[in-house]
């Protein structure tokens, strides 16, 4: 038996419990409380006792996308850090990066996940695609083509898109808040 | 069952049947452990006294079964909670075509006893999470043969937990055991005194993921439809059902749909068996590469259970993609490890200290540095410092007294951004 093992049972010590907090609990609990987030940025728990899904609302003080409410939905589930959070767009928004069911283009969601990033670290990076859309990667193909084709013309789409208007037979959300 | 166990218990061992292992356990050698007891002790200890569990018997479990059985564990535990399907065949050769559909544990238990006389094999056909820790104090020893994640963390932190400083006995060595195509590692892990599973979280391979705007506009590989199907064609069409991946339907409907894609942009090699393996992240198994490092796992079990050479320290890394290259290094324990790391303190508090005394008591400790300490228990949260929202919703329970919140002996949970890991306290009153 190696040197760690004692042979003979010690019966009289009593098993001390041990906290039953999962390291997925505590790396939540750690990423949330020290989330740094801009005022163009909240967060909102429908169960506050539930923290592993919640909404994020980037409202957007520079850029083409400025004026509107963003909401995004976070599902973290039990194998977090290991696994992304599962995030979607909550709204039909007219983007090159987001496609019309709310998926999101965001390398840091799928494949350049890594347990070392946080929920900081997707938030920062969600409200950088409002700043600097990126028609390269794109998810609504129409809206990147718009983009790098007429920018004008995808300038004009993004605010009626904002408004609630209908652009090429798609229905927008009114995001729009001002 | 029963038959077998009352045939092989009733047969002794016979004459030689351990003549090549005895030469290692009837005397030691110049580098053995002074703790080792040659000669008849550590044979009755191991054949009479230890219990192993091993966790997983599937294509490293079945290995790991064969060679601890044919090495002198006689009393061994397994746990599954998978059937057999007719895909594990081809490797995992405890299993005949009869016994497709039937537990994993079960058989495997049955076939081992039958063919090893004297080892008794308990099964248990269920998820390790069904066990508590009076379940996992039993054992000496853990074997994992898994190929979750999930699973392997969950039963790292379990062991990493039930050490308890004054029960020598709570401390289970756990040698965890994983492959993937050519590669492979074993790992000893010594709960709280090496590196535990979770220290390594960031090292592991992630499953290959696909930038998922390659997914939507430029597919060319077959693995891209099908992702196209599952990620995000099924829950366009179906919004309210989770695909289960378990689910023959589910796995022929995503075929259908990443095939016809598959056509569209002429890309070949979408088939049936390649949609489940995609949508499961099933990673080739090849028998040789479980056997090395099944092989490798027993062969420490054997040392650590009867210390008769020196045991892994403690992560042995095989790469058999290039050449067969075998590495094997002293993985450091992390400080920040949620699991292992951190530190845990005992407070003293009267029983009438409020939240906002006990936050105070963190702050001014010298010892921890800490500012700004968030707050919880395992179920509920005690003060959050943020996000706002959390702030507000903890803010009254600063002025509530501990003793509302947190029974005597209680743990509490503290994170701070000034802490790169996890404190941990324990409260107990005076009155
Ligand atoms: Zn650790």
């Amino acid at each position: 038996m190696i040197k760690i093992w004692s042979m003979k049972k010690n019966e009289d010590a009593a098993a001390k419990k041990k906290p039953k907090t999962s390291a997925a609990q505590i790396r939540v609990q750690k990423d949330l409380t020290e989330l740094d987030l801009p005022s163009t940025m909240q967060t909102h728990f429908p169960d506050p006792n539930d923290l592993l899904n919640f909404t994020l609302t980037i409202t957007p003080d520079e850029g083409m996308y400025k004026g509107g409410a963003f909401k995004f939905s976070f599902a973290i589930n039990t194998n977090y850090p290991h696994d992304p959070p599962k995030v979607k767009c909550l709204q039909t928004i007219y983007h090159p990066n987001v496609d019309l069911e709310g998926n999101v283009c965001l390398n840091i969601l799928r494949e350049d996940w890594k347990p070392v990033l946080n929920l900081n670290s997707v938030m920062v990076g969600l409200q950088y695609l409002f700043l600097e859309p990126n028609a390269d990667d794109p998810l609504n193909k129409e809206a990147a083509i718009e983009m790098s084709k007429n920018r004008d013309q995808f300038l004009s789409n993004v605010k009626s898109s904002m408004n609630g208007r209908n652009i090429k037979g798609v229905q927008y959300d009114k995001v729009s808040v001002s | 069952m029963a038959t077998a166990e009352l045939t092989t218990t009733q047969k002794p061992d016979w004459a030689g049947r351990y003549f090549h292992i005895d030469q290692v356990l009837n005397s030691g050698g110049p580098r053995t452990d002074p703790q080792f007891a040659a000669g008849d002790e550590v044979k009755k200890f191991l054949r009479e006294t230890s219990k192993i569990l091993v966790i997983g018997a599937g294509g490293l479990g079945c290995e790991i079964l064969a060679n601890l059985a044919l090495t002198g564990f006689k009393d061994i535990h397994v746990i599954d909670m998978d059937t057999i399907d007719i895909s594990n065949l081809n490797r995992q050769f405890l299993f005949r075509p009869k016994d497709v559909g039937h537990s994993k544990a079960n058989v495997a238990a049955e076939f081992i006893m039958k063919r090893v006389p004297g080892v008794k094999v308990t099964p248990y056909f269920g998820k390790i999470q069904d066990k508590g820790e009076d379940y996992y104090m039993q054992f000496h020893l853990v074997i994992c043969g898994l190929d979750s994640v999930e699973a392997r963390r969950w039963i790292n932190a379990t062991l990493v937990n039930m050490v308890d400083e004054s029960n020598p006995d709570s401390l289970k060595p756990m040698i965890d055991g994983g492959t993937e195509g050519f590669k492979g590692q074993a790992r000893v892990i010594i709960p709280t005194v090496t590196s535990c599973y979770e220290c390594s979280l960031d090292m592991l391979n992630k499953p290959t993921a696909f930038p998922i705007c390659t997914i939507a506009n430029t597919p060319r590989l077959p693995e891209h439809c099908i992702e196209w199907a599952s990620v995000l064609e099924w829950p366009k069409v179906f919004a309210d059902k989770k695909l289960d991946t378990d689910d023959p339907e589910h796995i022929g409907w995503l075929y259908k749909v990443a095939a016809a894609r598959a056509a569209e942009f002429k890309i070949e090699g979408v088939t049936w068996s390649l949609t489940q393996g995609v949508v499961k992240n099933i990673i080739p198994a090849i028998a040789s590469t479980n056997a090395i490092i099944a092989a490798a796992c027993c062969n420490e079990a054997f040392k650590i259970a009867t210390s008769s050479a020196a045991y892994l320290n403690n992560y042995f890394m095989l790469i058999g993609t290039e050449s067969v290259y075998s590495y094997t290094f002293e993985h450091e324990k992390r400080a920040d490890c949620p699991v292992c790391g951190g530190e845990a303190v005992d407070i003293n508090l009267k029983s009438d200290t409020t939240v906002e005394q006990l936050i105070d008591i963190l702050i001014e400790k010298q010892d921890i540095q800490i500012k700004k300490p968030s707050l919880s228990t395992s179920t509920k949260q005690i003060y959050f410092q943020a996000p706002p929202q959390l702030e507000q919703a903890t803010r009254p329970n600063l002025e509530k007294k501990v003793s509302e919140l947190v029974p005597d002996g209680g743990d509490i949970t503290v994170t701070a951004t000034t802490l790169p890991f996890n404190l941990s306290i324990r409260i107990t009153y005076s009155s």
